[in-house]
């Protein structure tokens, strides 16, 4: 294990530190100095937070589509795809059941 | 301090009035006396378990052997035992809430109090404490052998498991000696189980004994997702991995991710009930819908999780007695898979009824009715694998046939309840119930009987007796359609479910022919003890110690009965789906290798009873406000999980020459032993060492 | 079934023999662990997002009036930073750099993330004291379910660094202990993950 090696991998690190500070600078600012319409906000917010959920995946937990990492990345894939699925429903249900009570 | 302080701080909110003896003694009605039996037939018990292992000597052998074991044989066998335990009391209660209704026109002996905790008991120990153990349990000891694996890849945590469950059952069972057990039903729905309804102890027992449990289910299945992901034998590719595996393994994922729901919702109900949180009560912003929600995103796949295992013991005994190959394996595979990852879309055809809108329901009403294909599928590839097999009429074959008939009946009446206009018409009768029994009592316990029955040589060494096993078989079978049957129609004549009496006597005779299936089951019962004790007794002419008495088509089979501790002299080198019939077929099996070598396995730990002891303890401390004991028995967990890190040496070496004269032992007896037939399965020359049969095999494959 | 290079990158690499192949088994058990909890910390995000509604607040304290979102920056900011640092001891023990340098960081890491969690406490008071308390309402509820529970892993994190550091003082870079530092690494930087769910939808989502 060279020192470039090392180098290397520190500059990884350096990078995923840089965008996730981008991707939380942008939505906080947005907050605060905004004034775009709730619609556009919300899904800034939501864009840059799974933007960074992703560098944060990628250069800090070393998640990529790499071959011999596919296991790990399916299990992700998978977990999220219950958690859509759990959560999105639980929003729509319960939404949907506190709309017709108002 | 004054006395009264003292005792309020050592003991909380335990009194003398706690005891069910007492309202038992001053009003001696009929209910309170079932109250206090049940109370004294767990002292009974617990006093003739303690009196009947002093007899024994056992203390030492059983502390060692067993409750200290990371031996996932043991552990198997140790969650078997006490699934069977608790399936006593949940088939009495059933029993006892039979007859109260068979006798409930205008009254009965039971209070409606009494009855809805005999519901709520019997329902959360059904569920959690019977088809859940017996389901890690057979898992836990069938699975790595059949991926030709040493031990589960956490050992420990396996062994924590089973501690988490016991604490969950033990409290469950304390409950009828102090405080009474909550009366809100196997869901426990707020605002019943609310702390404005209900301020008890009752609520609290169904909190703690089920969120503990369920953490102990959510390490199970990370154990075997771990275990059959990472410890299969060289050569044993997924699609090489015996169905039963492979059901195994898709409950473990629905266990990994159907828990967690559990644990908010209990948690959430908790810190309500404790620390005056809104989530689901009636003022100030809480949302009792959404407890309902929570509790069956659980619930939902939580059932799918207890059926599939059941799919897979019947895939592996089907294939077994009728002498073939299974047919259709990738498609059982595909089925199963289907299953587990529709099973967490459907959720909501548990409460079409909440007021959600019509669209809301259509579209969980059709994902609900999509789950019936891909079992369609598995029920003709098992019929097809019996098609023109080498069957014999065993008591697992007996036990899926009953399943094949009642399963479909009870499956049919599901789509019918995933209509949701049908379901508006007969949600929370009596139809529900029969469902749900129709489903899990042909499914999941005819499955796991039936392995049971299928494995339990592989175990023990011998096989259980084939007369008692048919009985037993016969009288759950009809004692299951004598007890279900007319609640379907009673269901369609308007009786609530949950009720402990009725007016119209119109019930009546319907009612009088359940609690006769009920007394079919009670026997079914006590036929299945008689069997065992049987068994135990004439064990020397049912002994099958060569390990093979079924000529099995799996691994699990490979090795001698019981196995050893370390399961495999060497890991097999898997060739085929099948392997052990293909072994036996080329003449693979029963070779000795090349050379032995050492093999290393888990050392025995106490931290399993450690936690399971300081768990039931926070359970009641939790249960009973006494919070000097909830923060010791917190702290004492905590502290020997630490303490556990710092432990570095945890395995033991055992010897090659050791392994290889208990291996050659074990060869020589095979080689000694003749061969049977399968005509001859049944008799006491079954030593388990089965003759090939070849001409049948192949003619079956062809 | 032995890979040996199943998780590069935040693993040991093959040159770490025994506790390379170790950790191959237990880094998936963990991961599998960590996304059962994901479900867990999804459900109570569900929650409060239903709760988020006037029917929910129940006339108390709303986020305008709880939260201060300048100490919510700048716990993002020492999060992120924690991770950065964790990941710094990761790479010293990756290249054995010796224990000095994967004490060092990890020291950094431990001492940020107590800076967390004494701002948040520091809210949490705040918040107690202006009567944003849980048994206000269904709202407050699924806030003081939702972001102390990560509280509390994150200090459930530091507990664990400081177990990490003496027993890399006792035993040595063992196997078992750099395994543990293995996961450790992915229990922490899967807490930055649910952090970015917190400050995106409990606070600026409900602000906005
Ligand atoms: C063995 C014979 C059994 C009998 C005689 C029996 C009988 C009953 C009865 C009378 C009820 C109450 C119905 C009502 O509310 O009106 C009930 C409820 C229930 N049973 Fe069983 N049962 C049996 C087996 C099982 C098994 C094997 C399971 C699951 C593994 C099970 C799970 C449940 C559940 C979940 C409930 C609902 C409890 C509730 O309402 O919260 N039962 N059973
Ligand atoms: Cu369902």
């Amino acid at each position: 294990m060279s020192e470039l090696n090392y180098q290397h991998e520190v500059r990884g690190y350096l990078t995923g530190f840089g965008l996730a500070l981008l991707l939380t600078l942008v939505p906080f600012a947005l907050t605060v100095w905004g004034g775009f319409g709730s619609v556009t906000t919300f899904v800034v917010l939501g864009g840059c937070a799974l933007a960074q959920f992703v560098v944060q995946l990628r250069f800090f937990l070393h998640i990529d589509l790499r071959r011999q990492k596919r296991e790990d990345l399916q299990l992700i894939l998978f977990s999220i795809l219950l958690l859509v699925i759990m959560a999105g429903g639980t929003i729509w249900i319960v939404g949907n059941l506190g709309m017709r009570m108002m | 301090m004054i006395p009264d302080q003292l005792t309020h701080w050592l003991l909380g909110r335990f009194g003398v009035s706690s005891l069910p003896i007492l309202p038992a003694i001053e009003n001696p009605t009929t209910s309170e006396l079932v109250a206090a039996g049940a109370a004294l037939a767990v002292i009974l018990g617990a006093i003739g378990g303690i009196a009947f292992i002093t007899w024994l000597g056992a203390w030492r052998t059983l502390w060692r052997d067993w409750l200290t074991s990371t031996d996932h044989k043991r552990i198997g066998i140790m969650y078997v035992v006490l699934a069977l335990v608790m399936m006593a009391r949940g088939v009495l209660e059933g029993a006892v809430m039979r007859t109260q209704q068979a006798f409930g026109l205008n009254g009965g002996f039971l209070t409606p109090e009494h009855f809805s905790e005999l519901f709520s008991t019997h329902g959360t120990i059904m569920i959690f404490f019977v088809a859940m153990p017996l389901i890690i349990g057979l898992a836990n000891y069938i699975v790595p052998l059949q991926i030709g694996a040493r031990d589960m890849s956490f050992p420990v945590m396996n062994q924590i498991s089973l501690g988490l469950t016991a604490t969950g059952a033990a409290l469950v069972m304390i409950s009828l000696l102090l405080g009474k057990f909550s009366t809100g039903g196997w869901t426990a729905y707020p605002p019943y189980t609310g702390y404005d309804f209900n301020p008890g102890p009752g609520p609290d027992y169904w909190i703690w004994s089920v969120a503990l449990a369920g953490l102990g289910t959510t390490m199970s299945g990370i154990n075997f997702a771990v275990t059959i992901f990472k410890e299969r034998a060289p050569g044993m590719t997924l699609f090489r991995m015996p169905l039963f595996t492979w059901t195994v393994l898709c409950a473990a994922i629905i266990m990994v991710f159907a828990l967690p729901p559990l644990t908010v919702a209990t948690l959430m109900l908790a810190a309500d009930r404790y620390l005056d949180f809104h989530f689901f009560t009636n003022d100030l912003g809480g949302n009792m819908m959404n407890y309902v929600n929570l509790f069956w995103l659980f619930g939902h796949p939580e059932v799918y999780l207890l059926v599939i295992p059941a799919y897979g013991v019947f895939s592996e005994s089907i294939a077994t007695f009728s002498g073939k190959r299974l047919y259709g394996y990738a498609s059982l595979v595909y089925a199963t898979m289907a299953i587990a990852v529709l099973s967490f879309t459907v959720w909501l055809h548990h409460f079409f009824t909440m007021g959600q809108s019509a669209n809301v329901n259509i579209v969980f009403g059709i994902a609900s009715m999509c789950i019936a294909v891909p079992t369609g599928v598995k029920i003709y590839d098992w019929m097809a694998t019996i098609f023109r097999g080498r069957i014999r009429m065993t008591v697992p074959m007996i036990y899926a046939l009953g399943f094949f008939y009642l399963f479909v009946i009870g499956g049919l009446t599901g789509v019918m309840l995933a209509n949701p206009t049908i379901s508006y018409q007969v949600h929370n009768t009596l139809f529900l119930v029969a469902h749900f029994h129709n489903v899990i009592i042909p499914g999941v316990v005819f499955g796991l009987l039936s392995g049971y029955h299928y494995w339990f040589p592989k175990a023990f060494g011998f096989r259980l007796h084939e007369g008692w096993g048919r009985l037993t078989a016969l009288l759950w079978i009809f004692g299951f359609s004598f007890t279900f049957f007319p609640l379907y129609a009673l269901g369609f004549m308007g009786m609530p479910r949950r009720s402990a009496s009725y007016t119209d006597p119109a019930f009546e005779p319907l009612m009088l022919v359940a609690f006769f299936g009920a007394a079919l089951i009670v026997s079914a019962l006590g036929s299945i003890v008689i069997q065992l004790w049987v068994s135990v007794r004439e064990r020397e002419s049912l002994a099958v110690p060569l390990g093979d008495p079924w000529n099995g088509r799996t691994l699990e089979w490979a090795t001698s009965s019981p196995p050893p501790h370390y399961n495999f002299a060497v890991l097999p080198q898997v060739e085929d789906r099948d392997d052990f019939a293909d072994a036996k077929a080329k003449g693979r099996a029963y070779m000795e290798p090349d050379a032995y070598e050492d093999i290393v396995m888990p050392n025995n730990t106490s931290l399993g009873m450690i936690i399971c002891v300081s768990s039931t303890l926070l359970g009641l401390a939790l249960v009973f406000y006494i919070w000097w004991l909830a923060i010791l028995a917190t702290g004492v967990i905590a502290v020997a999980f630490i303490a556990r890190t710092f432990v570095l040496s945890t395995t033991h070496v055992i010897p090659a020459d050791v392994i290889a004269a208990e291996h050659r032992a074990w060869l020589a007896g095979v080689h000694a032993a003749g061969p049977i037939t399968r005509d001859a399965e049944t008799r006491s020359a079954n030593h388990g060492l089965a003759s090939l049969e070849l001409p049948t095999l192949a003619g079956a494959e062809r | 079934m032995k890979h040996p290079t199943l998780h590069p990158g935040l693993n040991l690499g093959p040159h770490h023999g025994e506790a390379h192949e170790d950790a191959e088994t237990l880094a998936f058990g963990f991961w599998v662990f960590l996304m059962s909890d994901l479900i867990i910390f999804g459900l109570m995000f569900a929650t409060y997002v239903t709760m988020a509604n006037p029917m929910g607040l129940a006339g108390g304290p709303g986020p305008k009036d709880a939260y201060d979102l300048t100490s919510v920056f700048v716990q993002t900011m020492i999060l992120l930073a924690s991770s950065l640092t964790f990941g710094m001891a990761s790479l010293a023990m990756r290249f054995e750099r010796g224990r000095g340098p994967i004490t060092f960081w990890l020291s950094v890491t431990l001492l940020l993330g107590l800076a967390f969690l004494s701002l948040e406490v520091r809210d949490f008071a705040h918040m107690i004291e202006i009567g944003a308390v849980p048994s206000r309402s269904g709202f407050l509820s699924a806030f003081w379910g939702l972001v102390p529970l990560h509280a509390l892993h994150v200090a459930a994190g530091c507990l664990w660094i400081m177990i990490m550091m003496i027993q890399m003082r006792t035993f040595g870079m063992v196997p078992l202990v750099k395994t543990r530092i293995l996961r450790l690494g992915l229990f922490w930087h899967f807490l930055d993950l649910i952090w970015i769910g917190i400050f995106t939808i409990v606070y600026l989502g409900a602000l906005a």
